[in-house]
């Protein structure tokens, strides 16, 4: 990936300036990628099937994901594209994930945000809510077991944790004392479900302590307190202390996929985020601070589209995968 | 050495630990009490915790947790208490595990042992025979070992094998047999069927516990003249299509027998296979013997009425000789 030369890659992770820029190059880069997905590729017929961003929830991913070291196993849900942007995926795989194509991630295999690296320790998303918190466990567990120091991190919405392997995972990997972080985006939706209708607590957070893991809650929109929370959580569990639970409150900023125009969200939510938006208010910061010129963020925004639109290029001639490949992979020699 | 099923199991368990330092065993009271069967008792005392570990009621959780472990690099080999209870880890095994290499090219060296089959009085909830389920779920292997030394060298593979296997040991077994067991690294290939007896006149091709009654029932058969061919598939998926259609060719007439209910049990699938594919070498119509389509019930009368047994299969292997 390129940016200009002020918001390229910081070495020192470690300031708050450094935290910001590259925070915000990647949380810019996940909604552009994402805003040509849901909005352009899709419409123009380019993408079939579904396709689920997580417009206005881009902190959570970036925020957790800068604080994890690269051995460190995530398992990401549909809705944190920057987890893969972060470990090193080119948006040009992405784009020809959700094309079909060989450029892709799983070569055609499957689509959007349907996808993993094992490479890059990232275990591919599961599309039966909650069914990687017990994989996330296992995960951790052989990590443990290997006697390293690094731990899984598994995210889920809050409709998730409705589903009993949310809770046979939770369980278990408080039990084997498993070095797992749970990050919850909370973005009171699941489709058209409010939380109100999924669950009779307040918080998703207040789940945890039935299992003995410890809890906390966090503004989702704001990277540097998301940030700091990861960190916080990623010291317990690889303290050996076991399991920790993030919960993020944010808002799905648009529907549950591209077709759903989520007319069941009343209008002062929308109002209400919309404000709240986790880039808009990660620039007013870098301006605040004087972190970065306000030319310096258009410049940003204008190499990320122009990376974009060259990524789209190479990904629409990135080939479909030829049919004789459909019987490959369905065992190790097959 | 003379060994039973079981401690054909657990010795080749016991190997794959003692080789693989990434070999560990999940499940519910495994350790401590040695497993509701005992297959892997003394093997928390010889391995420690970390490698057998007792987990909660969950068999979600036991499966998720294999396969995470598993894409890491370990070889879990978890076990159901009763393979009835797959289910609650039927998604684990069916949307995840058999999918992740096709779909992200990720190897998920897992084994599910699965305590399963009637016959020992276990009722509705703890005698099924589910492994159709998984044959009909591409990017799974299902293995179910009729005998000792089969039981050895087929979980030793399974241990082994970079995709996930499930594992169908048959709990009537467990203690019934004993036999011969070759010492040391002894180990059966998954996908190859054994002709368990060689005969002329009909095939029966089986699996499991059934395999000792079609044992049973050609012993009868021979006193009374006819020749049975045994085919014991020994693995369910891949199945081993050339062994089958080879003893097909050569006797002409073929019974299919499972303790699998007859709906949807692995019969029909090869029925069409050989239908397909050797239907002018049969000399009689395709004879399938299985359980009724009920579920598994408990008292003895209704059970030995439920499962297939010799004299069962003897009354249409005659019919069969006789077309």
């Amino acid at each position: 990936m390129s940016a200009p030369a002020v918001l390229q890659p910081e070495t020192d992770m470690h300031t708050d300036r450094g935290l910001a820029l590259q925070a915000l190059r990647y949380m810019a880069t996940m909604r552009e990628v994402e805003d040509r997905i849901e909005r352009k590729l899709y419409r123009q017929g380019k993408i079939v099937g579904g396709v689920y961003v997580g417009r206005g929830q881009e902190a959570i991913s970036v925020g957790v994901g800068l604080s994890a070291t690269p051995d460190d196993v995530l398992c990401p849900s549909h809705r944190d594209l920057a987890l893969f942007l972060i470990r090193g995926v080119d948006p040009r795989q992405i784009f020809a994930q959700y094309m079909g194509r060989v450029g892709g991630l799983t070569r055609g295999k499957d689509g959007n945000m349907h996808m993993g690296d094992i490479s890059r320790r990232i275990v591919s998303i599961i599309s039966a809510m909650a069914a990687s918190v017990p994989v996330a466990a296992g995960a951790a567990l052989a990590l443990k077991y290997r006697g390293t120091q690094n731990i899984a991190y598994c995210f889920f919405g809050d409709g998730a944790t409705s589903r009993g392997d949310w809770h046979e995972g939770l369980n278990f990997a408080a039990v084997q004392k498993l070095p797992v972080v749970y990050v919850c985006n909370n973005n009171q939706y699941a489709y058209s479900t409010p939380l109100t209708k999924q669950m009779a607590c307040a918080n998703v957070s207040d789940r945890a302590p039935g299992y003995g893991i410890p809890a906390e809650i966090v503004d989702g929109n704001d990277v540097f307190a998301v940030h700091r929370a990861a960190q916080r959580a990623a010291g317990h569990a690889r303290s050996g202390a076991g399991p920790y639970l993030i919960e993020c409150k944010t808002f799905r900023m648009t529907g549950h996929s591209a077709h759903d125009a989520a007319e069941y969200v009343p209008q002062s939510l929308w109002d209400e985020w919309k404000e709240k938006d986790p880039i808009t208010r990660l620039e007013k910061k870098i301006l605040e601070k004087r972190w970065a010129k306000r030319e310096e963020i258009a410049r940003l925004h204008a190499g990320i589209r122009q990376e974009v639109d060259a990524a789209i290029e190479w990904a629409e001639k990135s080939p479909y995968p030829d049919a004789s490949e459909l019987l490959d992979g369905v065992y190790e020699r097959s | 050495m003379e060994m039973t099923y079981l401690e054909a199991i657990r010795q080749g368990i016991r190997e794959e630990m003692t080789r693989d330092s990434g070999v560990f065993l999940l499940g519910e009271d495994i350790g401590v009490y040695g497993g509701a069967f005992k297959i892997t008792s003394g093997l928390l005392q010889e391995f420690g915790e970390k490698r057998v570990i007792d987990t909660p009621i969950s068999e979600s959780a036991i499966v998720g947790a294999a396969i995470g472990a598993s894409l890491m690099g370990l070889r879990p080999v978890a076990e159901m208490q009763f393979a009835d209870f797959i289910t609650c880890g039927y998604d684990q095994i069916v949307n995840f595990a058999a999918k992740c290499r096709y779909r992200w090219g990720a190897a998920v060296p897992m084994v599910i042992r699965a305590p399963s089959g009637g016959g020992i009085h276990g009722g509705p909830f703890h005698s099924q025979n589910p492994e159709a389920w998984f044959v009909h779920t591409p990017g799974l292997k299902v293995v179910a070992p009729a005998t000792a030394p089969d039981a050895k060298g087929l979980i030793k593979s399974a241990i082994r094998d970079n995709d996930p296997v499930l594992f169908f040991e048959h709990k009537a077994l467990y203690r019934r047999i004993k036999e011969d067991v070759p010492d040391g690294d002894f180990t059966v290939p998954i996908g190859k069927a054994a002709v368990v007896r060689q005969g002329r006149d009909l095939s029966i091709i089986t699996y499991g516990a059934m395999v000792h009654v079609a044992r049973e029932s050609a012993e009868t058969l021979e006193k009374e003249g006819i020749s049975v061919e045994i085919v014991d598939l020994r693995t369910l998926a891949p199945l081993d299509e050339d062994t089958v259609l080879a003893s097909v060719r050569k006797t002409s007439k073929v019974l299919l027998l499972h303790e699998d209910v007859l709906t949807g049990g692995i019969g029909g699938e090869l029925a069409g296979r050989i239908a397909e594919k050797a239907f002018h070498d049969l000399d009689a119509p395709i004879v399938r013997v299985a359980a009724p389509d009920t579920p598994v019930p408990y008292s003895p009368p209704l059970e030995e009425a439920f499962l297939p047994n010799a004299a069962k299969v003897t009354e249409r292997a005659r019919w069969l000789a006789r077309y």
